[in-house]
C-alpha cells in the first residue's frame, strides 16, 4: 500500500537555490525508502515538504499534490500541526532542544497538552528503549541533553520524535554527524521500527541506502531520475546517470 | 636574501609590539577616569554615609539629616518603570522579532525605536508633562514620572531584546515546530528561556539609565522637598538625582560630604543592579551548551 503519493510536484525557494521539478514518486507503507543522489539535488526539500517544514523558509511556489493516507497535504483545511505530529522528523545534525533528556522525549505530548506524569513517563521510557538509549541515560533523565555524545544525542531525537507516535519517520541525513558504531546503532533501530512505520531516509552515502533501503529513489538537480527496489537499483540501474552515481563516477 | 627576510620579520615583530602597546595605553586610558571618578566620589561621599544618613527625613533645609525619602522615592520609580516598561517593552521585542513581516512598515517602527533611543530625556520630561501631568490629569506624581521613565526606557529595553530573541538559533524554533509545538509554544518554552540573560541585560541597562535621570521626572513628579514619604502612586516624591540637583544648586551652604554621600549611594544603587543581574547572567550563560 502506497502511504505517500507524490504527482507532479515542484517546488521553488525564492533565491531559486534548490528546487524540486516535476515528481511522481509513491512511497509504501512500513518500507524504507531511500532517496540518494548528490547534495543539492531536492532531496532535503522534498523531506520538508512532507511535513510542510518548508512553510518555515521563503517558498516562492508549490504545483502538483503530495498524499498522505490520501489527502493532499497542501489542501488549505490541513492542519499542519497534526499533520507533523503524524510525520516525524530527524535532521542531519542532532539538534536537541536545551532542555533535559526527559524533557526532550516528553516535550511533543505536552505541547499537545499531555500533563499526566505516568503517561509521560510510560512514552519517555517506552521510547528511548526502542532507540536503544534508556540503559545509557536512565539514571540521568534530568541532566541536560547536551550533556550526552552525539551518537546518543541523536538517538535521544531519534526517541523524540517517536514519541510522537507518528506514521512517518522522516530521516535527513541522520548519521552524518556520527561515527560508525552509533550509525549502526541508528540502523538497526531503522529496520526493527519499519514494521510498524514508514520510513524515509537520505541517507549520507549509498552504502547506507544499500545496507537499510527496500526501495531507492535517485535525485539528481531536482529531478527524479530512477525509482525501483533496491537490487534493482543497485545491480541493475536502467539510467546510465544511475549507474554511474552509484559507481562514483561522480558524487 | 637570508638576511632581508630576518630584517623583514623582524620590523614586523616591531610593529607589532608597538601596536599592542599602544592598544594596552588606550584601553587602559578608557578606563582610568571611571576609576579616578569613583574614587573621587567614594574619598568625598564615604565620611557622610551613615545610618542616620541613609534612613532619616532630611533636617535643616537639607543640610542635615538623611536622604531617605529620595532613596525610597528612586526606589519606586525604577518599580513604576519597570511595571509598564518591560512587559510591554518585552512584547514588543516578540512582535518584532518573531511575528512581524519584513516590510515597510516594520522597518519603519525599527528605525522609529533607534531615534527614540537618541532623543534627549529633557524631551520626554515636557512630553510626560503635557501628556500625563497635564491631560490625562495624573498630576505631578510617581505614576504620571513612571510612565515618563517607562516611555524613554522601553527603545533599550525592545532593541536589546529583540537582539537577545534573535540570538537564539533558528535550528531549535524549527526542531520545536517540527515536533508539532505552536510558534507561540515555541517562543515561550524554547526561545525566551534561551533569550533571558540578553533580556535582563537590556532590562537593567534602561532602568539603571531611568534610574539615573532628573530631566524627565523633573516636570512630572519630583518634589523639591518632602516632610514624608509618598504613600499613593499619586503622590510627587524626592528623587536620588533631583535630590543631588537641588542640593548642589539650589540651596547656599551645603556641606560638600552630603552632596556626594548621595552621589555615593545613587551610585552604589546602580551597581548593586548590576551586579545582581551579572550573576544571574553568569549562571545562565554557564547552563547553556549551544
Amino acid at each position: 500500500m502506497d502511504k505517500i503519493v507524490i504527482e507532479n510536484f515542484s517546488l521553488t525557494y525564492s533565491d531559486g537555490v534548490e528546487s524540486l521539478f516535476n515528481i511522481n514518486l509513491n512511497i509504501p507503507a512500513n518500507q524504507i525508502t531511500a532517496l540518494i543522489g548528490p547534495s543539492g539535488g531536492g532531496k532535503s526539500t522534498l523531506l520538508r515538504a512532507f511535513n510542510r517544514l518548508n512553510d518555515l523558509v521563503d517558498v516562492q511556489r508549490i504545483s502538483g499534490v503530495i498524499r498522505i493516507d490520501g489527502i493532499n497535504i497542501f489542501r488549505k483545511d490541513i492542519d499542519v500541526i497534526e499533520l507533523r505530529r503524524k510525520v516525524g522528523i530527524v535532521f542531519s545534525r542532532p539538534l536537541p532542544l536545551p532542555l533535559s533528556i526527559y524533557q526532550n522525549v516528553s516535550y511533543g505530548l505536552e505541547m499537545m497538552g499531555e500533563k499526566r506524569k505516568s503517561v509521560l513517563d510510560d512514552v519517555v521510557e517506552k521510547t528511548l528503549r526502542l532507540s536503544d538509549l534508556w540503559d545509557d541515560v536512565k539514571e540521568r533523565l534530568q541532566d541536560s541533553a547536551y550533556s550526552i555524545s552525539g551518537g546518543q544525542q541523536q538517538r535521544l531525537c531519534l526517541a523524540r520524535t517517536l514519541a510522537l507516535q507518528p506514521e512517518i519517520i522522516l530521516l535527513d541525513e541522520p548519521t552524518s554527524a556520527l561515527d560508525p558504531v552509533s550509525t549502526a546503532k541508528i540502523e538497526n533501530t531503522l529496520e526493527e521500527l519499519k514494521q510498524d512505520y514508514t520510513i524515509v531516509i537520505a541517507p549520507h552515502n549509498t552504502q547506507q541506502a544499500g545496507r537499510i533501503a527496500d526501495q531507492v529513489a535517485f535525485f539528481l538537480q531536482g529531478k527524479l531520475i530512477e525509482f525501483s527496489s533496491s537490487d534493482e537499483i543497485f545491480t541493475r540501474p536502467k539510467d546510465i546517470r544511475t549507474q554511474d552515481y552509484i559507481s562514483g563516477k561522480f558524487g | 636574501m637570508q638576511q632581508l627576510k630576518e630584517d623583514n620579520l623582524k620590523k614586523q615583530l616591531r610593529i607589532e609590539k608597538i601596536g599592542f602597546t599602544v592598544l594596552t595605553i588606550l584601553a587602559i586610558a578608557t578606563v582610568l577616569p571611571i576609576i579616578a571618578v569613583v574614587i573621587y566620589i567614594v574619598y568625598l561621599g564615604a565620611p557622610a554615609i551613615s545610618w542616620d544618613f541613609i534612613f532619616s527625613m532630611p533636617r535643616d533645609g537639607m543640610k542635615s539629616g538623611g536622604i531617605w525619602p529620595a532613596i525610597v522615592g528612586t526606589f519606586y520609580l525604577t518599580i513604576g518603570t519597570a511595571i509598564f516598561s518591560v512587559p510591554l517593552g518585552i512584547a514588543a521585542a516578540i512582535y518584532l522579532s518573531e511575528y512581524a513581516p519584513n516590510n515597510k512598515l516594520t522597518q519603519t517602527i525599527r528605525l522609529a525605536i533607534i531615534n527614540l533611543a537618541g532623543i534627549p530625556s529633557v524631551v520626554y520630561g515636557l512630553f510626560g508633562l503635557g501628556l500625563f501631568v497635564v491631560f490625562l490629569n495624573f498630576g505631578t506624581s510617581i505614576l504620571s514620572a513612571s510612565l515618563t521613565l517607562a516611555i524613554m526606557t522601553l527603545p533599550v529595553i525592545i532593541s536589546t531584546t529583540e537582539e537577545a530573541i534573535r540570538a537564539v538559533p533558528q535550528s531549535f524554533r524549527v526542531v520545536s515546530i517540527s515536533l508539532g509545538a505552536t510558534k507561540w509554544q515555541t517562543i515561550r518554552r524554547v526561545v525566551l528561556p534561551q533569550a533571558i540573560p540578553g533580556i535582563l541585560t537590556g532590562v537593567v541597562l534602561g532602568l539603571e539609565r531611568a534610574a539615573g535621570e532628573t530631566a524627565p521626572i523633573l516636570f512630572t513628579g519630583a518634589a523639591f522637598f518632602l516632610p514624608r514619604l509618598p504613600n499613593s502612586p499619586l503622590d510627587a516624591t524626592m528623587a536620588l538625582p533631583y535630590h543631588l540637583f537641588v542640593i548642589s544648586t539650589q540651596v547656599p551652604g551645603m556641606p560638600i560630604q552630603i552632596q556626594y554621600g548621595t552621589v555615593l549611594v545613587l551610585l552604589v544603587f546602580v551597581l548593586l543592579m548590576n551586579i545582581i543581574v551579572t550573576i544571574i547572567r553568569s549562571r545562565a550563560r554557564a547552563k547553556r551548551q549551544w
